[in-house]
């Protein structure tokens, strides 16, 4: 698999939103306007590609089977991958809290943009379940695993500013009362997912 | 008893955590596409809320404000490992299906909102009843939109084809599209809207 190949099947084809329902709960609660989706799709996006390279190097050299070869031969059989869950949220949460500080200090106009959004992250299942998919899918090189995660989040992005959009645009519309809010909302973005599927058969 | 029945009933209808709280999507979705994952997930997850908001209603007292979220996660993401290695043991099959999604009970957002919202301040035994009522609520979802995907995707439940042959002998096929993600959504919009017809107190004003 080439690099292009990872990042357009990352963003389409396997766009977290619509083929694996990942990070929903923010994606309805912070849709309602395109200024802050997009605010919340771009810190997603940049934390998806800090974590999801240092979750790489920390699965190849500390986790997976056989990982600890490199400190000494005999913990060659050492398999500490049920640890990865613990492992990988705690890097994610001391990341973001990192981030946090760091953009703070340095670019006040871009924390003033992500600030509220970044202890969010921590929790979002987007994070955890790239990292996770990440792991699942076997990159080679921390060059695909930063792809991946750019492009993830670049689909999670995508998709959080469509549905924003579509919300502005439908908010004088006459929708049965019951279905108002979130009923319409997860219809639609059924409606969007099914338009997604037109990816599928694409070969690169 | 009637507080704790209380607190198990009240999740199953007006305060469903993924159709009223909209809590705990995210993982809800991609494992309905068959009954049997759908269970294995539901009950795993109240397994984990319910004790989850135990340990965490125990410690209440001792854990500081600032650092509780990171307590949460730790405490939640043991609580996680276990489930995934009982799976793995006994039923392998689906632990494969549910693939990245055990995981994902980490960030659930049922599982951290009840701790955040009501094991922090309530005592262990009702914390650990409101758990097990908040995963009954999302399974409850969990299983009615994985039997309209089962019975209309594949014609069958469980497995088990329910469909008569003759139905197909007539020219009835399996709508396939049922078995794709973007189904999940509309049935969950659809429960949504069956729910809040009958109780409008919970439709939104604008």
């Amino acid at each position: 698999m080439n690099l292009f190949n990872i990042f357009i099947k990352s963003v389409f084809i396997d766009n977290m939103i619509f083929a694996y329902f990942l990070g929903m709960c923010s994606y309805l609660a912070v849709s309602k306007t395109v200024k802050t989706s997009f605010g919340l799709g771009m810190a997603v996006t940049f934390v998806l590609l800090i974590t999801v390279p240092i979750n790489f190097l920390v699965n190849k050299y500390l986790l997976s089977d056989g990982a600890l070869a490199w400190v000494s031969p005999q913990f060659a059989h050492v398999n500490l991958s049920f640890l990865s869950f613990i492992i990988f949220i705690a890097i994610i949460a001391s990341i973001v809290q990192i981030l946090e500080m760091i953009i703070e200090k340095f670019s006040p106009s871009l924390y003033a943009a992500l600030g509220i959004f970044l202890p969010l992250i921590a929790v979002n299942c987007a994070i955890l379940g790239c990292s996770l998919f990440m792991q699942e899918r076997g990159m080679n090189n921390v060059a695909e695993a930063t792809v991946f995660g750019l492009g993830s989040g670049l689909g999670w992005l995508l998709a959080i500013v469509g549905i924003a959009a579509i919300r502005e645009k439908i908010r004088y519309s006459n929708i049965p009362k019951a279905l108002q809010g979130i009923g319409i909302s997860f219809i639609i973005t059924g409606l969007m997912g099914i338009a997604f599927m037109a990816f599928l058969g694409i070969k690169i | 008893m009637g507080k704790f029945s209380k607190l198990i009933t009240e999740p199953l209808r007006k305060t469903n955590p993924i159709t009223v709280l909209v809590l705990g999507v995210c993982s809800c979705l991609a494992v309905t596409a068959k009954m049997k994952p759908a269970v294995v997930m539901a009950i795993s997850v109240t397994v984990v809320t319910a004790f989850s908001n135990l340990i965490i209603s125990l410690l209440r007292n001792g854990i500081p404000a600032r650092i509780r979220i990171i307590v949460q996660l730790v405490v939640v993401a043991a609580l996680v490992i276990l489930v995934d290695q009982f799976l793995k043991a006994f039923v392998y099959d689906v632990s494969k299906q549910l693939s990245v999604f055990v995981g994902l009970i980490i960030t659930n957002c049922i599982v951290m909102g009840r701790l955040e919202a009501y094991a922090m301040s309530h005592k262990p035994i009702e914390s650990f009843f409101d758990g097990i009522g908040n995963g009954l609520g999302y399974g409850l979802i969990l299983v009615i939109v994985a039997f309209f995907r089962e019975l209309l995707g594949s014609g069958s439940l469980w497995g088990f084809p329910i469909v008569p042959k003759a139905f197909y002998a007539a020219g009835y096929l399996n709508n396939s599209l049922m078995i794709l993600p973007p189904m999940a959504l509309i049935i969950v919009g659809i429960v949504i809207w069956i729910q809040r017809s009958r109780h409008p107190e919970l439709q939104e004003k604008k």
